[in-house]
This record gives C-alpha cells, sequence and structure tokens, in this order.
C-alpha cells in the first residue's frame, strides 16, 4: 500500500475550528463539502427508497388505465404464497452460500501461493485481476455463451473427445446453476485476492520468523496465525461479495435467462421481469422490498455473529 | 497443535543434523515451490484464456466456429475479418460507434463527478465535525457506504417514474446522474481513507494566510491525495463501462451503451460468433488496457480502509 497512516488528531477540537466556530461562513464552507454529495444521493437513493415503499403497498400495473390504488398488505400476502419468488430466494441464497465459500477458499489459496517469494509475481497479480475488469455481461457471453456452449465450445468437447465425459453445462437446473455460479465465480475471485493479498502484505513478518523457530510447521502457522490475523480483512471481503452476490443479475440475463424454467432466476430478475415487461409495479415494488429487507437481514446477521470474533469491524 | 509436533514428519524435519533430514527439506521446499508455480500457472490459464479465446473467435468464419474448438490461428482456423466487419461497418458500425461514444462520455462524465462530490464529502467526513440532529460523522459515512447494500431493482422502478417525469429517458445526462451516485459510496469511502492520511497542517498552514477552506482544499489538499483520486477514478471508470442493468431499463436507442449492445447481440444473433466475440473484444480491450498498466491503482482502490 502507498498511502501509510499517519497519525490523524480526532475529528473533534482541531485548532482552526474552535476558533472560527461564530463564523458563518466557516459553517457554510463546512457544510458546503457534503452538501453535494448528500443532496444527489437523497435525490436518486432516498427519495425512490421512500417513494418505492409506498408503492409497494399499492396494486399498480402500467398499462390499466385506472392508475394505483392502495391494497394494503395484498401484495406481501400474494408473495407469501408466490412459489416462484421462494424458488428465486433459494436461489439467491445459492450465489451468496455456495457461490461466495467458494471463491473465498480459492482466493484464500491463492493469495498464499502469491505471497511467497516467487518469479514473475507483478505478472501473475496483474493476470489475476483481469477477470474482476471486465464487464459482467462480456464475460457472460464470452464463458457462460461461447466457451460453454453444448455443441463447439472448447469445454465440452475436450471432455466427450479425451475423457469420454459427456457434460452440459445447462442440461438441467442443478447444473446451470452451478455453471452459474462457476461463471460468477470467475468473475469475483480476484476482488477477494486482491484483499486478502493486501491483508497478508500488511502482516509482521517478525511472528511468522519466530514461528518459524519455535517449530511450527506451513499448516499450523495457518491455522493459527495467518488465518485469524486475516480475519478482518476476510469479513469485510466476504460482506463485500455477499452484498454484490445478492444484487447479481447482468450475468443471469445474459447467459440463461432464468432458465431452464425458471431454475437459476434469482429475485432481481423475476422482479425485472414482473415489474419491467409484465409492467406489475406495485408486486415488483414489494417484492424488490422484501428484497432489501432480506439483504440487510443475512448481512446484519453474518456480521453479528462471525464479526463477533473479529474486533475492529466497521 | 501438541499432536501435529508428534507425527513423524516433523521429527525428521526437527533433526537438524544428518544429510537425509537436509536432503529431505531441499526435495520438499523444491517440490512446494513446483507445486506453487503449476498452480499458479493453472489459474494464469483460466483467467486468460476466455480473453484469449474470445479474440481468436472474433476472426474466424461461420465455418471455422461450427467445425468444434479451435485454438491456433493459420494452423487450425484461417483468421478473417468478417466479424469485425459486420460490427465496425454499415449501419451496424454506426450503432456501435454511438454506443461506444456514449459509454465513453457516460462512464467519464459520471466518474468525474462522483469524484468532485466524493473528494468533497471525504474531505469533508475527515476533517469537519458534522451534526445533522441526532447524526454524527460516523452515521453519514455509514449512509453513504449503506447505499451500496441498495439492489438497483429496489430503486429502479421509482427512478424511472422520475426519470419519465424530467424527460431524462433514454439521455446520457440521466445514466451519468444514475452512475454518479451509484460510484459515490465507493469514492468517498476511498477518498475519506486518503485524507485522512493527510496531515491537516497542510490546508491550515494556507487558512491562516487568508484562503477560503475550499481554495486550500483544491490547491492544497488534493493534489497531495493525487494517488487516491486516481485509484478512486479509475474504480469508478471501470464500474460505470460495465453497468448493465440501468443502461438496460433507461435506454432505449440514443443513450444505450456497449455492455446493452453485447446483451441485445446475444439474443438477437446467439449463433453469429465472430460478430459477437468482435463486441465482446472491443467492449473488453479499454478495461484489459486499463487492468495491465494501472493494477497498482485498482488494488489501492479495492483495498482503501481495508487493511489497517
Amino acid at each position: 500500500m502507498a498511502n501509510e497512516a499517519l497519525p490523524v488528531a480526532p475529528a473533534q477540537g482541531r485548532p482552526g475550528e474552535g476558533q472560527s466556530r461564530w463564523s458563518p461562513s466557516y459553517n457554510f464552507q463546512k457544510r458546503l463539502f457534503i452538501l453535494p454529495a448528500v443532496l444527489l444521493t437523497l435525490c436518486l437513493v432516498a427519495f425512490p427508497t421512500v417513494f418505492g415503499i409506498y408503492v409497494s403497498f399499492t396494486e399498480w400495473r402500467l398499462n390499466a388505465p385506472d392508475g394505483r390504488s392502495f391494497n394494503g398488505l395484498d401484495n406481501f400476502r400474494t408473495i407469501a404464497n408466490d412459489g416462484r419468488f421462494w424458488n428465486a430466494l433459494r436461489n439467491n441464497f445459492a450465489f451468496v452460500f455456495v457461490g461466495v465459500p467458494l471463491q473465498y477458499v480459492i482466493a484464500l489459496g491463492l493469495a498464499l501461493l502469491l505471497n511467497q517469494n516467487i518469479r514473475g509475481r507483478k505478472a501473475f497479480r496483474v493476470i489475476f485481476l483481469l477477470p474482476f475488469m471486465l464487464s459482467p455481461v462480456a464475460a457472460g457471453w464470452m464463458i457462460g455463451r461461447s466457451i460453454f456452449d453444448a455443441r463447439w465450445g472448447p469445454i465440452v468437447n475436450v471432455l466427450d473427445d479425451h475423457f469420454g465425459i459427456e457434460w452440459s453445462f445447462y442440461a438441467d437446473g442443478n447444473r446451470a446453476m452451478f455453471s452459474l455460479i462457476l461463471l460468477s465465480s470467475w468473475y469475483s475471485i480476484p476482488f477477494i485476492l486482491v484483499m486478502l493479498l493486501a491483508g497478508l502484505q500488511a502482516m509482521p513478518r517478525e511472528i511468522f520468523e519466530a514461528a518459524r523457530i519455535d517449530g511450527a510447521d506451513w499448516w499450523q502457522t495457518l491455522r493459527d496465525m495467518t488465518w485469524p490475523l486475516l480475519l478482518p480483512v476476510s469479513l469485510t471481503a466476504v460482506v463485500l461479495r455477499m452484498v454484490f452476490e445478492f444484487k447479481l443479475i447482468d450475468i443471469i440475463l445474459v447467459v440463461t435467462g432464468g432458465g431452464p424454467g425458471n431454475a437459476t432466476e434469482t429475485l432481481t430478475a423475476y422482479i425485472y421481469r414482473e415489474g419491467y415487461q409484465s409492467l406489475n409495479v406495485g408486486y415488483g415494488t414489494a417484492m424488490a422490498q422484501v428484497f432489501l429487507l432480506t439483504i440487510i437481514f443475512i448481512v446484519t446477521i453474518f456480521v453479528l455473529t462471525v464479526g463477533r470474533r473479529v474486533r475492529d469491524v466497521v | 497443535m501438541s499432536d501435529a509436533v508428534s507425527q513423524p514428519g516433523n521429527t525428521l524435519t526437527a533433526s537438524q543434523t544428518g544429510a537425509l533430514s537436509t536432503s529431505l527439506t531441499r526435495t520438499k521446499f523444491f517440490a512446494g515451490r513446483t507445486a506453487t508455480y503449476v498452480i499458479l500457472l493453472i489459474w494464469a490459464f483460466i483467467c486468460l484464456f476466455p480473453i484469449y479465446w474470445t479474440i481468436t473467435t472474433s476472426f474466424k468464419s461461420n465455418i471455422a466456429v461450427i467445425q468444434g474448438p479451435t485454438y491456433i490461428p493459420w494452423v487450425q482456423f484461417e483468421p478473417t475479418d468478417l466479424g469485425w466487419n459486420a460490427v465496425l461497418q454499415g449501419s451496424q458500425g454506426r450503432v456501435f460507434n454511438k454506443n461506444f461514444q456514449n459509454s465513453l462520455v457516460v462512464a467519464l462524465s459520471a466518474s468525474s463527478i462522483a469524484i468532485i462530490l466524493g473528494s468533497m464529502a471525504g474531505f469533508g467526513l475527515s476533517r469537519f465535525s458534522y451534526r445533522f440532529g441526532p447524526l454524527r460523522n460516523r452515521d453519514i459515512s455509514f449512509w453513504f457506504l449503506a447505499q451500496l447494500i441498495m439492489p438497483p431493482v429496489a430503486i429502479i422502478m421509482p427512478i424511472l417514474i422520475l426519470y419519465r417525469e424530467l424527460n431524462l429517458i433514454d439521455t446520457r445526462i440521466g445514466l451519468i446522474l444514475l452512475y454518479a451516485v451509484a460510484n459515490l459510496p465507493i469514492v468517498i469511502w476511498i477518498m475519506r481513507d486518503q485524507f485522512n492520511s493527510v496531515p491537516p497542517e497542510l490546508e491550515q498552514a494556507s487558512q491562516i494566510d487568508g484562503s477560503t477552506i475550499l481554495g486550500a482544499f483544491a490547491r492544497i489538499v488534493v493534489p497531495v491525495a493525487a494517488p487516491g483520486l486516481v485509484a478512486a477514478f479509475i474504480l469508478a471508470v471501470i464500474f460505470s463501462w460495465n453497468e448493465y442493468f440501468f443502461a438496460a431499463i433507461l435506454s432505449r436507442t440514443d443513450a444505450t451503451t456497449v455492455p446493452y449492445m453485447v446483451a441485445a447481440q446475444v439474443s438477437s444473433q446467439g449463433v453469429q460468433w465472430w460478430a459477437m466475440a468482435a463486441i465482446a473484444t472491443a467492449a473488453i480491450t479499454p478495461l484489459i488496457v486499463i487492468g495491465i498498466f494501472l493494477e497498482r491503482f485498482i488494488v489501492q482502490g479495492l483495498t482503501a480502509g481495508a487493511v489497517k
């Protein structure tokens, strides 16, 4: 990391603040710094959120002539009995709870390997970052549609010609989910890898030296020192990945479109269809609210249970 | 721990004398090294192959594609520029140019706005203490960061209605504003971290000389914080360039971006791999160049505040 942590004075009681506290221009300038960002966020995130909460209690079809009408909790009752909603939520959970651990394990392994004194380290780091650069839509076609293709794709053909395995990436729902999880992992492993590598490099060398002299082998060092020390960074990386994995949409739309059937449809994909293709805005927005609450709930639970073991978390 | 020490392998390496154990450690070391390189090379292959595959496919003809997978140009297939011609010429070419320009303008403008607003907010949160009712700096920072959790699908409907009222549907301005907001949390996060590492004495000295805070910020603090600015800007450009969901809903014909075009082409000409591959190559090339030459800044941005 380039920026060394310089000692920072506490935010309050800085010289300069006390003496000009009563100057209106000082307070005005102070506010001027965060006001534009606050206003823009209020307009384009906070206001839509509040309006969305209102819309979720209405019956509103954009193609119906009578506009929207308040219908209380009807939308939420429909959600409770909507099998397609729960199927989509289950798929979201599969992406988060199968995908993210898989990504974490691979990223951790690669980070440990890269954190050694090896040749070509810089080149490896650049290459390993590349998947994260690509737009998910493009990566979705490149891998999901082209390389995973059942007729002309390289993997299916190599497996068939050299190993006699007949494999098809989208033959059934489970395989399609598996393929999408692989694809989303390919794209997101670099993110976790970069975080973990930074964490590893920030660790003091001396303690590892001491552990080696004490006769700790590789596995003991990893289990009792490296991994616990990496926990704060790991938690940050995993929480961010969980949030983004919940929001995953572009890959699914491009590669399977939610199919076969609704086997790979996530909530974002379902809401997208319901709200913007079927124009059933009220119901779509209601599902989006439940979705948002679910994400907040899961992430909070995760941070509280896992984060308890880690001291200084955000 | 104690059970692991009693394993035979350990007792052997622990006895430091004797040629046997020395050569064994050395063998182990080289075996480990070889395994490391093998795994790293395999992963490098996994990262690079899709890119290589896409670029080579963009030079294949229809027949070369349906003959099954081929990998080496001139040996296994004869490269043609059919795919690139289809994409870059005629009406398709005009669409391509328009989308490419839109992506460029939207990504650069949105990132610039995000950087200006975000670094100001980051500076404010790092230097001053705010009080909005019960909210203090910590709460405001968290509020900004919490926007990250927002699924786009939860706010897109109201935004669609808002944009319809303001005539912002299918305009670059509409996308620019939205992408700027979407990038604000990460920019504020990176810049606050960056400003925390700039000593406040710098701008205080200039304030004594009679400069306004904003002036001191622009002339003295921003240049010092340049590495963070570059990192935040690059990340914002990458995310804006790649964004698909908002573009899919808010643009129709005029403000369509490269990801929009990629997704549209996937559904409309699923089999025409050579053209698809050419579009995908065009979409990813700018980012690959950025990734190769500016890796340091990207890593700095991604890890800002994560490692203390």
